[in-house]
């Protein structure tokens, strides 16, 4: 590891100075669009070579995903002008990765993805900085992502996807007339493939519908009823499922089933196999039984490189404003012809995500503790909150920690939420917990005589 | 093999063994390679191609170092198509790689027999008047062509192709062919083992939904001189009716989810009438294999298949017992397995009648063919001429008239810059100085060719006209990968024969990133 991180700073130096000897011939291309004034371009577009400038020089980009997506769009953000990109992944290589993954060999299965990847892009690319990360994006403190202008996601997780979303959501501020604070917008741009198909999306926290917004638009996950599995299996993965998650438990007690361990998965399809055997069921194979137990979306190179360039055109464009940016969402199909289209989605208004405020309706003459136990109890917020710390414009109201501040504030808890808020009643509140990657807004509405209703049901879930 | 096998497990689940060793039989070639050029062959190598060619009489040039990912620092100076090449092998070393320094254009002159070696050519950043040529030889040599190019914000892929046979075109939704509303007598005679009004609610909630709505709707029969029910309503009504509402019964409501099945049971669609109806489908001693089992679903469908094509076999999960469906997939499997030995028969007949009796027809394959029969699909696609022509003036004309019409307007532009390099020897927007100048030269060619294609009278939106000019012929890296990507993706279409090509020209706007594929 020490040998990777040595040449990687070897290169960044050798890099730099090959780029003070660049001509501006090498992007020509780019200059075309970046250097001429145009009648379809961004808001405030401003052309000139100031903006191949902060390209190179200023901006800090960074991509999360260094796999099928990952590798193209380092490659596609390298020769966009983007000189300062950082790549996070805690993956290693894999034999089925290089069918698409084109920065890797057959040499490097076993290595870091993030630290393989940035060490070719920088190798081919002259006078990129890639910088990569080798670990979890959880594993980040939040003021990491802060540091990012843009962040781009090739990601083939929901629960990925969502964490991220949350961080930038969570950087968003709102002015104090419900209109996001542009200094605080963190822009997101995210694809996804599987086969043919794909999508790309740009997300403007605040502005356009952030993940939480549209978390419809991924499909639930296909799972088979339990008793089907151990009564009525009829088909090659109903048996594969019975061996994965019934038989493992049962007959190999204690261990944890590890689905990169080929004598596990060795152990899974032959249990299938006899079952299978055993109701009369063909057709189970071992491509099949890794298929199923690892839930293996298929991957091939085009499509991830038509939806990453998609994505880091978006990303050109947000950083330089040079041409008109697509709108919010683009579906690709490749199987019946072509089609890519995109798809204005609309905002969730009260998202727990982005918007300015989850409305809460509460009774005008609610304590601030009564408050806090109607937040717990809101279904919208279920496993969101456990110990919710409360803020008012720059005002602590309530913090559970330091104990220093939890005892200044304690007093509030018996006072009337209404008075500490001044006596508007309307108003955002800050709601701050472990369990939240950012901040929660919380929009009070005060009525009069709310105190009857169930708590279960206020809000509306 | 396990390697090899692993190295491409992602895709194999897309198109199968069959449709890897396809590949690994192409020999593609690449004439420019540039960044569309390199990103399409890239992507076809990463898939395990047999091999390919790289065709470019270029040197690397510093631009070069900042659009294309296939070249290197070191290879200043020196041949693009060999530093592509060589670039490329890194990826996949058990494809063949090979590089020509020549320009397309000579080699089209100086040795067209040159094309008849490559299964596919791939021709990128190539203007109309090299195409026609290009074109007329690959037709020719039965060469498949694709055509892609990358011009500023904007990119074309088209195809050229006699004749493209699709028998796994595997659609994205697909009916099931279930027969229900004609169940033949092993079927008929399964079901008739169900009694659905059983007292036992554990044997009731596992009667699988096929037998449920096959009983259903003859029971609805019967009642009403023989008549399925009128609409999908009044049969879900008949459907609910007979459900224990206090037992969960799963096959209950995969019944009424599929009860449509039985009131409109999946027809001939009209790819395939058009198939039938094909002149090729009169086959004679030079068919190829495609055409005879076509002639011998024909004569199928005429006699065993009462209208229907072979049954594919597959049925779908159905909520019951397991000896119970396992039982109904065999009779399934039974079916298909005779409408197949029909459709060999027919197949025999024609062959021993054209005289064919030496070549038989694999059984794997006819077998494939079967499965897949409700979706066939065959492609011709026009020549350039005839799409250049004044043919194409009305449909263009109404792609024209549609708001917000960027798509067709680019496309008329991408030909209107071929026009301008024609005649001035460059293309527009190339120098800052001209810009004003160029994007009403841009304008007159391109109002020119729209009167020549018949088109005359339709305006082109102003904007785009000078976006077309600012993008100054520059070949964006991004851009170049969307295209290249597409064409590399319809490659492997043309090349496993299987999903469905575009038919038409694929104009991909990158300022809004949308595309449209127009039908000229
Ligand atoms: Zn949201």
């Amino acid at each position: 590891m020490g040998s990777v991180a040595y040449s990687h700073q070897a290169l960044a130096i050798a890099n730099l100075t090959m780029a003070d000897s660049l001509t501006a011939s090498r992007w020509a291309d780019l200059d075309r669009l970046l250097l001429r004034p145009g009648n379809l371009v961004g808001p405030g577009f401003e052309p000139g070579p100031e903006l191949l400038d902060s390209l190179q020089n200023d901006l800090r980009v960074l991509v999360i995903g260094a796999g099928g997506l990952g590798c193209e769009l380092l490659k596609d953000l390298a020769l966009s002008g983007f000189g300062h990109i950082d790549v996070i992944d805690m993956d290693t290589i894999d034999v089925s990765n290089l069918n698409r993954q084109f920065l890797f060999r057959m040499q490097d299965v076993g290595k870091p993805k993030a630290e393989v990847a940035a060490q070719r892009v920088m190798q081919r690319v002259k006078g990129v900085t890639v910088v990569p990360h080798f670990c979890r994006i959880e594993e980040k403190d939040v003021s990491f992502y802060q540091d990012f202008q843009i962040i781009v996601l090739g990601l083939d997780s929901l629960e990925a996807r969502s964490y991220i979303n949350s961080v930038v959501c969570g950087f968003l501020e709102y002015e104090e007339d419900g209109s996001p604070n542009l200094a605080t917008l963190k822009p997101l741009v995210d694809g996804g493939t599987e086969g043919f198909k794909g999508h790309a999306r740009v997300i403007f926290p605040g502005i356009t519908p952030c993940f939480h917004c549209s978390l419809w638009l991924f499909p639930p996950q296909v799972t088979f009823p339990l008793c089907t599995l151990a009564e009525t299996p009829r088909s090659p993965a109903h048996c594969i499922e019975y061996a994965h998650l019934i038989q493992w438990g049962q007959e190999r007690q204690g261990e944890s089933f590890d689905a990169d361990n080929p004598e596990h998965m060795k152990w899974i399809y032959d249990q299938a196999v006899k079952r299978g055997e055993q109701y009369n069921i063909s057709g189970i194979t071992y491509s099949l039984t890794q298929g199923v137990v690892k839930n293996i979306v298929p991957a091939i190179a085009s499509t991830n490189a038509i939806v990453a360039a998609t994505c880091a055109l978006e990303t050109l464009k947000i950083a330089t404003m040079c041409s008109t940016g697509m709108d919010v969402y683009m579906q690709y199909t490749g199987t019946e012809g072509i089609y890519m289209r995109t798809v204005p989605h609309d905002k969730d208004p009260n998202c727990i995500m982005c918007s300015p405020g989850v409305p809460v309706e509460v009774d005008n003459t609610i304590t601030l503790q009564k408050f806090l136990d109607q937040l717990l109890k809101d279904s919208r917020f279920k496993l969101k909150l456990s110990k919710p710390s409360v803020s008012y414009h720059d005002h602590n109201l309530y913090m559970q920690a330091p104990p220093v501040l939890e005892e200044m504030t304690r007093p509030n808890l018996q006072q009337s939420l209404l008075d500490l808020m001044d006596g508007n009643t309307v108003g955002v509140l800050n709601i701050n917990d472990r369990r939240l990657t950012g901040v929660l807004r919380v929009r009070v509405t005060f009525k009069e005589g709310l105190d009857s209703i169930d708590m279960d049901t206020v809000g509306g879930g | 093999m396990a390697q090899r096998n692993h190295k491409y497990d992602r895709q194999l689940r897309i198109w199968g063994e069959h449709g890897q060793t396809a590949l690994e039989r192409a020999r593609v070639c690449v004439l420019n390679c540039g960044p569309s050029g390199s990103e399409a062959l890239k992507n076809l190598v990463l898939g395990g191609i047999g091999s390919f060619t790289v065709v470019d009489a270029s040197k690397v040039t510093e631009s070069d170092l900042g659009n294309n990912f296939l070249v290197e620092w070191e290879n200043l100076g020196q041949s693009k198509a060999k530093s592509v090449c060589a670039l490329l092998q890194e990826l996949n070393e058990s494809v063949g790689a090979k590089f020509v320094e020549e320009s397309p254009e000579a080699l089209l002159e100086s040795n067209p027999a040159f094309f008849a070696q490559f299964t596919l050519v791939i021709a990128t950043q190539m203007t109309e008047a090299a195409l026609l040529k290009l074109e007329e030889i690959c037709r020719q040599q039965k060469v498949m062509l694709v055509i892609a190019r990358s011009y500023g914000l904007a990119g074309l892929v088209r195809l050229s192709i006699g004749e493209h046979d699709v028998i796994e075109s595997k659609p994205d939704s697909k009916v099931e062919d279930l027969r229900l509303h004609k169940p033949w007598p092993e079927l008929q005679s399964y079901v008739n083992e169900f009694d659905i009004d059983t007292p036992d609610n554990n044997l009731h909630k596992h009667i699988p939904f096929a037998v449920l709505l096959i009983k259903i709707s003859e029971e609805w029969k019967k009642a009403h001189d023989g008549k399925l029910p009128p609409n999908v309503r009044l049969f879900k009504e008949a459907i609910s009716a007979r459900r224990r509402v206090e037992e969960e019964e799963d096959n209950y409501t995969e019944a009424l989810k599929n009860a449509y099945i039985v009131l409109f049971p999946p027809q001939i669609n009209s790819q395939l009438h058009a198939v039938l109806d094909d002149k090729a489908a009169d086959v004679d001693a030079s068919s190829s294999d495609f055409w005879v089992m076509v002639a011998a679903l024909k004569l199928f469908m005429a006699n065993e298949g009462q209208g229907d094509p072979p049954l594919d076999g597959a049925i779908p999960d159905m909520h019951s017992f397991t000896d119970y469906y396992i039982k109904l997939q065999m009779i399934y499997q039974a079916r298909a397995e005779a409408d197949l030995i029909a459709m060999e028969g027919h197949v025999a007949r024609i062959l021993k009648r054209i005289g064919r009796e030496s070549s038989p027809i694999p059984r794997s394959t006819l077998k494939l063919f079967c499965k897949n029969a409700r979706n066939l699909k065959v492609l011709r696609c026009k020549r350039l001429g005839e799409e250049f022509s004044p043919r194409s003036g009305p449909e263009l004309q109404r792609l024209l008239a549609v708001e917000e019409s960027s798509h067709p307007a680019l496309y008329v532009l991408l030909r209107a810059v071929d026009h301008f390099s024609a005649t001035y020897n460059r293309f527009p927007g190339v120098f800052d100085r001209e810009m004003e100048e160029d994007v009403s030269r841009l304008k007159a060619l391109a109002v020119g060719l729209l009167n020549d294609m018949g088109g005359g009278g339709a305006s082109l939106p102003e904007d785009i006209i000078s976006e077309v000019c600012r993008f100054g012929a520059g070949e964006m890296h991004c851009v170049a990968s969307i295209v290249g990507g597409i064409a590399s993706q319809e490659c492997i279409k043309l090349l496993t024969g299987q999903f469905t090509p575009i038919q038409g020209v694929f104009i991909y706007n990158a300022m809004s990133a949308t595309s449209l594929v127009l039908n000229l």
